[in-house]
C-alpha cells in the first residue's frame, strides 16, 4: 500500500516539474544551491577550517589541555540531558492530555506549551533570576537553606529546561492526533490497564516521534546561550557551558581555541541532523502506513 | 529506553535522578566535574582541598592566572594544602552586584573603591576592610591611556584631540565597568586640572560621549570591539589592558600616553560573609597577603600593572613612563562622593547620556 | 488504480490539513485512562517552570510606579531597540519567505544530484548553537574574512552593522519557511497544473493564479514563525551586531545591558514589552495555523 502511495506521489511530483522550462529550472536550482551554500555550507566549512588552521596537534591541544574548556564540555554534558529527559516526560504527558482529550482550557494549555518557544531566552533567564536570585522572591529562603540556584548548576538546568520545554510536546501532539485513539481505545476495551495500554500501544506508536523530539531538544539544550548567559555568573571552570566558553575564549584573544570548541558543537549539530533525517524518513513511512490502514 | 519509561518504576527512578541532580548538585558536586591539576600530599587535620572564588574585573584574566599559579605553589609548600582558585570576570560594577546577589566570592578584587564599598554596604564585607591589608588594601595602581591604530592616523596626543569631529571613541559603560568610570573621571579631571571649571568639564565630557558609538559592559569587551571588530579610532582603557592589546595586535595598534591622567586604584577585599560561611577565611587572607610579596609584585609589574612597592616599580621604570597622575581627591571629595555625583541613577553621566539623541 | 490512488491522496491530504477530524470526542475522557494524571502533571510542570517565572516578570514590572515604568520602557534608546528588533526580524522573515519559496520549490519539484544532501542541510540552523552561528558569521564578513574580502570593497558591510543582524537572523529563521512550504507543495495536485497547461495558460500564469494562492497560507505561517524566532534571538546577534545603541542594538541586548547594571526593574519592564510582542506573535501564528487548516477543508 505504501509503495503505491510513494509511486503516485513521485509521479505527480515529476509530472508537475516537467512543465517548467529548462532555463527556469536551471536558474532556480542554481539559486537554491547558492542560497544554501552561502547561508549554511560556507559557515560550517569555515568553522572547521578555522579550528584546524594551526594543525591537528594544536586542535587537540586546544581541546584537551585547558581545564576550563574540558570542564565546559563536561558541564554541558551534565546539564543538557537532565533538561532533555525532564522535558521528555513532560512532553509525553502534555501530548497525551492535549491530543487525546477535549476539555475547557485546552487551547490555553496548548498556547502555554508553545510559550517558551516564543519567549526570548534572555527574558527566560531574567525571570529565573527574579524568582531564584538572592534579591528575588525565593532568594532569602534559598539562602537560609543553603540552596544555590542562580550562579550555580541548578540555575543552568532550569534555564535550559525552560527553553527546551516545548520541543518534545510539539513533536508528539500532531503525531498522536494523526494516529488517532483507535488502538488505545481497543486496548482498553480489551481489558488492558492504563499503564499496559500506555506502554504497549501508545509508546510503541509514538516512539519515532519521541526520538525525533529528543534529538531536537538535545541540540537546542546543548547550544543554548541567551538564557544560560543570564543565570550563569560566568565562573570559568564552574558555570561556563560550551557556548559560553566559546564566547569567553574569543574574548580572551584565543580565536583558534574558540573555533575548536565551536567545531565540537558543530559536529554535534551535524550528527543531530543526520539522525533527524533518518528518523524523519522512518516517521513519515510509519505515519503514512498508520493513516492508510 | 522506551520500555523503562513505560514502567512506573522507571519513571520513579528518572524522577529521583532529576530531583537529586537538581538539588544535590552544589559546590562539591561540580568540584567533582572539573579536573584537579594537582596531586597532593594530604594533611589529616583540615580538608586538604580548598576552593576560593576570586571575583574580579574584566581585563585581569591573564594577571590572575599567573598570580594564582604562584600562590597555589607557594601555599602548597608552606601549608601543605591544595588550593583551587576559580575566577569570574566582568565589568566591575556588574561583578559587585553579582556578589551582592549571591555570587559566592571569597575575595573581591575590583576596579574601583565604590564597587567594593557597595558590597560592604550590602553587609557582606566588614567596615574596616581597608585597614586589614598593607597600603590600604591596594596591591597595585594603574591609569587610563589611549590606544590608536598603527601610525596614529588621527594624530591623537591629548584629551582635547578626542572630541575632534572625525574621531570615534571606544570606552566601556560607566554604569557597569570600572574602566568606564575611570575614563569618565580622567576626562573630567583633565579639564579641571588645567584650570577649567566644572561647567567646562561637563561640556567636554558631554561631547566625548557623543563620540562613542557603543558602550560595552566591560574593559575586555571594549577591547574586543576596538581591536577585533575594528570599530572606533581611539580606545580609552587601562594601561595594563593597552599593553596587552597592543602586544596581541601584531603591530596594528599603538599606545599613546596622554600627558595627564587619573590615578586608578583597584582595591582588594575579603568577603567576610562568604569566607565565614565556607570556612575559607584563613586561606583567603593568605591569598590576599600574597599579593604584596616580592614574587607577586613582580608578576604584577610584568603584566603591566604599576606595583605598589616602590622598589619593584623603580625596577620596571622603563615599562611605566612618567605620567602626571592626579588623585580622585583633586576632582571630588573621595571615591564615594564621585560615585554618587557622577554615576548614581540620575547622576551626571545619566543626564549626559540620556540627553544625547541620534 | 486511479480510484485507489485518489483515495490515498485524500487520506494524505486529510492527514496534513485537518488532523482534528481524525480524533475522537469527549467519549475519550471516560474510556481512556490517565486524563487526571497527565493533566495534573502537565499543569503542574507548566505552572512551576513557565507560568511562575513569567508571572514573576509581570509582577516585578507592575511593582514599578507608572512613571518609572514608562521612563524605563519608553526612552529613546529603548524605542530604537524595539524598532530595530521589529524591522530586522521583519526584514529577515521576508527574505526567508522569498528564499524559502525558491528552495522549497526546487527541493520538491526537481531532481538533481546532491538534492538529498541539500535538503538535510536546510535544517542545520535548527541544530547549530546560536553562539557558533554568530561567531562564524562575524568572522566570515569582516574585511579579511572569506566573504568579506569580496563584499567590503563593494561597500557591503555585513559585519557589525544592521545588515549583519538581518543576515544572521535570516540564517536562524531559514528552515521555518522551507519546512512549512514543503508539505503543501508536495500535496499540490499535479492534475490541476496539467489542466491549466492544456487550457493554454503560460507557466507564469499557472504559477500566479493556480499555485501561489494555495501556497499563501503556508507562506504566511512560515513568515510568522521566522519572525517570532528572530524577535527573541540573542546568542547569534550579540556576536555580529556590534551592539551599538540607536544603530544595531536589539531589545534582548538592551535587557542584558540593564541587567548588568543591575537595574532589575528597568530590565524587567523592557522584558515585559518584548514578552508582549512575542506572545502577540505566538497568538498570531496559532490563529494563522488554525485559519490555514480551515481554508483547506
Amino acid at each position: 500500500m505504501s509503495e503505491l502511495k510513494e509511486t503516485s506521489r513521485g509521479l505527480s511530483r515529476h509530472s508537475a516539474g516537467r512543465h517548467d522550462p529548462l532555463w527556469v529550472r536551471f536558474t532556480l536550482i542554481a539559486a537554491t544551491v547558492a542560497v544554501i551554500g552561502v547561508l549554511v555550507i560556507v559557515p560550517v566549512v569555515a568553522v572547521f577550517y578555522q579550528a584546524l588552521a594551526q594543525g591537528v596537534g594544536a586542535y587537540w591541544r586546544n581541546l584537551t589541555s585547558d581545564p576550563d574548556t574540558r570542564h565546559s564540555v563536561l558541564l554541558t554534558l551534565a546539564v543538557a540531558p537532565v533538561a532533555v529527559v525532564a522535558n521528555l516526560v513532560f512532553g509525553v504527558a502534555a501530548a497525551w492530555t492535549i491530543a487525546r482529550f477535549r476539555f475547557r482550557g485546552r487551547t490555553v494549555l496548548t498556547v502555554l506549551v508553545d510559550l517558551p518557544f516564543a519567549v526570548s531566552p534572555v527574558v527566560a533567564g531574567l525571570s529565573l533570576v527574579l524568582i531564584f536570585g538572592l534579591q528575588g522572591y525565593l532568594g532569602p529562603w534559598l539562602r537560609v537553606h543553603d540552596v544555590k540556584v542562580i550562579f550555580a548548576l541548578p540555575g543552568l538546568v532550569l534555564a535550559t529546561t525552560f527553553v527546551t520545554l516545548p520541543f518534545v510536546a510539539r513533536e508528539l501532539i500532531p503525531v498522536m492526533e494523526a494516529i488517532g485513539a483507535d488502538e488505545e481505545l481497543a486496548a482498553v476495551s480489551l481489558g488492558a490497564s492504563g499503564w499496559q495500554m500506555f506502554r504497549r500501544v501508545t509508546l510503541a506508536n509514538i516512539r519515532w516521534g519521541v526520538l525525533y523530539g529528543l534529538i531536537l531538544s538535545s541540540a537546542r539544550a546543548t547550544g543554548e546561550f541567551g538564557a544560560v548567559y543570564v543565570v550563569s555568573g560566568h565562573i570559568a571552570g564552574r558555570t561556563d557551558t560550551m557556548p559560553l566558553r566559546v564566547e569567553k575564549l574569543f574574548q580572551e584573544y584565543n580565536t583558534p581555541g574558540s573555533f575548536t570548541l565551536a567545531s565540537v558543537l558543530t559536529s554535534i549539530a551535524l550528527v543531530t541532523l543526520a539522525l533527524k533525517v533518518y528518523l524523519e524518513r522512518k516517521t513519515r513511512h510509519e505515519l503514512a502506513e498508520a493513516v492508510i490502514s | 529506553m522506551k520500555m523503562i519509561l513505560g514502567t512506573s518504576a522507571g519513571r520513579l527512578v528518572i524522577a529521583a535522578f532529576l530531583t537529586v541532580s537538581i538539588l544535590g548538585c552544589d559546590n562539591s558536586g561540580t568540584a567533582k566535574v572539573h579536573s584537579s591539576s594537582t596531586d597532593a600530599a594530604k594533611v589529616d587535620a583540615a580538608p586538604s582541598q580548598v576552593e576560593l572564588l576570586n571575583v574580579s574585573y574584566d581585563p585581569t584574566r591573564e594577571l590572575w592566572r599567573q598570580v594564582n599559579e604562584r600562590f597555589v605553589a607557594a601555599y602548597r609548600k608552606e601549608a601543605a594544602r591544595d588550593v583551587t582558585i576559580r575566577q569570574s570576570h566582568g565589568g566591575s560594577g556588574s561583578q559587585a552586584r553579582a556578589v551582592i546577589d549571591g555570587l559566592e566570592a571569597d575575595v573581591a578584587t575590583l576596579a574601583i573603591w565604590s564597587d567594593i564599598d557597595a558590597i560592604r554596604k550590602a553587609g557582606l564585607i566588614a567596615d574596616d576592610w581597608q585597614q586589614r591589608l598593607p597600603h590600604d588594601s591596594l596591591p597595585y595602581f594603574s591609569t587610563i591611556v589611549f590606544v590608536v591604530r598603527k601610525g596614529n592616523p588621527h594624530a591623537i596626543k591629548d584629551w582635547s584631540d578626542l572630541v575632534r569631529p572625525d574621531v570615534a571613541i571606544i570606552t566601556p559603560s560607566p554604569k557597569t565597568s570600572g574602566n568606564g568610570k575611570l575614563s569618565f573621571l580622567a576626562a573630567w579631571g583633565s579639564v579641571l586640572r588645567r584650570g577649567g571649571s566644572e561647567v567646562d568639564a561637563r561640556e567636554f565630557v558631554t561631547e566625548l560621549y557623543r563620540h562613542t558609538p557603543v558602550l560595552d559592559t566591560g574593559a575586555r569587551a571594549a577591547t574586543n570591539t576596538f581591536a577585533q571588530k575594528g570599530i572606533g579610532d581611539v580606545h580609552l582603557t587601562w594601561e595594563n589592558e593597552a599593553v596587552l592589546e597592543v602586544a596581541e595586535s601584531k603591530g596594528q595598534l599603538q599606545i599613546v600616553y596622554p600627558p595627564i591622567s587619573i590615578r586608578a586604584e583597584p582595591f582588594v577585599a575579603l568577603v567576610d560573609a562568604n569566607v565565614d560561611r565556607k570556612s575559607t577565611r584563613e586561606v583567603a587572607e593568605e591569598y590576599l597577603k600574597f599579593l604584596y610579596t616580592l614574587e607577586a609584585q613582580q608578576v604584577i609589574a610584568e603584566n603591566g600593572y604599576r606595583p605598589i612597592e616602590p622598589a619593584v616599580l623603580a625596577q620596571h621604570s622603563d615599562t611605566f613612563p612618567e605620567l602626571e597622575l592626579f588623585e580622585i581627591a583633586e576632582i571630588a571629595t573621595g571615591w564615594a562622593e564621585a560615585n554618587d555625583r557622577f554615576f548614581a541613577e540620575g547622576g551626571v553621566f545619566d543626564q549626559i547620556y540620556d540627553s544625547r539623541v541620534e | 488504480m486511479t480510484v485507489a490512488s485518489s483515495e490515498i491522496r485524500l487520506k494524505v491530504k486529510l492527514f496534513f490539513d485537518a488532523p482534528d477530524l481524525m480524533t475522537t470526542s469527549t467519549i475519550n475522557r471516560r474510556i481512556l485512562p490517565g486524563f487526571r494524571l497527565s493533566l495534573g502533571y502537565t499543569v503542574a510542570w507548566l505552572g512551576l517552570l513557565v507560568v511562575v517565572p513569567l508571572a514573576g516578570c509581570l509582577v516585578k514590572a507592575a511593582s514599578l510606579p507608572f512613571d518609572r515604568f514608562w521612563g524605563a520602557v519608553w526612552t529613546a534608546r529603548a524605542r530604537a531597540a524595539y524598532a530595530f528588533t521589529l524591522t530586522s526580524s521583519f526584514a529577515s522573515a521576508w527574505i526567508n519567505v522569498v528564499l524559502g519559496l525558491i528552495v522549497a520549490w526546487v527541493l520538491v519539484r526537481y531532481e538533481f544530484p546532491g538534492k538529498r544532501w541539500l535538503d538535510s542541510l536546510v535544517d542545520l540552523p535548527f541544530a547549530l548553537p546560536t553562539a557558533v552561528a554568530g561567531l562564524v558569521y562575524s568572522q566570515l564578513y569582516v574585511e579579511n574574512g572569506w566573504l568579506g574580502q569580496f563584499l567590503v570593497p563593494l561597500g557591503i558591510k555585513a559585519a557589525y552593522s544592521r545588515l549583519a543582524v538581518v543576515l544572521v537572523l535570516t540564517f536562524i529563521g531559514f528552515p521555518f519557511v522551507v519546512r512549512t512550504l514543503q508539505p503543501v507543495l508536495e500535496s499540490l495536485d499535479a492534475e490541476i497544473e496539467d489542466a491549466a497547461f492544456l487550457l493554454g495558460a503560460t507557466r507564469w500564469q499557472t504559477f500566479r493564479r493556480v499555485l501561489l494562492p494555495a501556497l499563501v497560507p503556508a507562506m504566511i505561517t512560515g513568515f510568522a514563525l521566522s519572525f517570532a524566532r528572530a524577535m527573541g534571538e540573542y546568542g547569534s546577534v550579540v556576536f555580529v551586531s556590534g551592539n551599538m545603541p540607536f544603530k544595531t542594538e536589539i531589545a534582548p541586548v538592551l535587557i542584558v545591558a540593564r541587567l548588568k547594571e543591575f537595574a532589575y526593574a528597568e530590565a524587567t519592564a523592557i522584558a515585559v514589552v518584548l514578552l508582549a510582542m512575542s506572545i502577540g506573535m505566538l497568538l498570531l501564528v496559532h490563529m494563522l495555523e488554525h485559519w490555514s487548516k480551515k481554508s483547506h477543508v
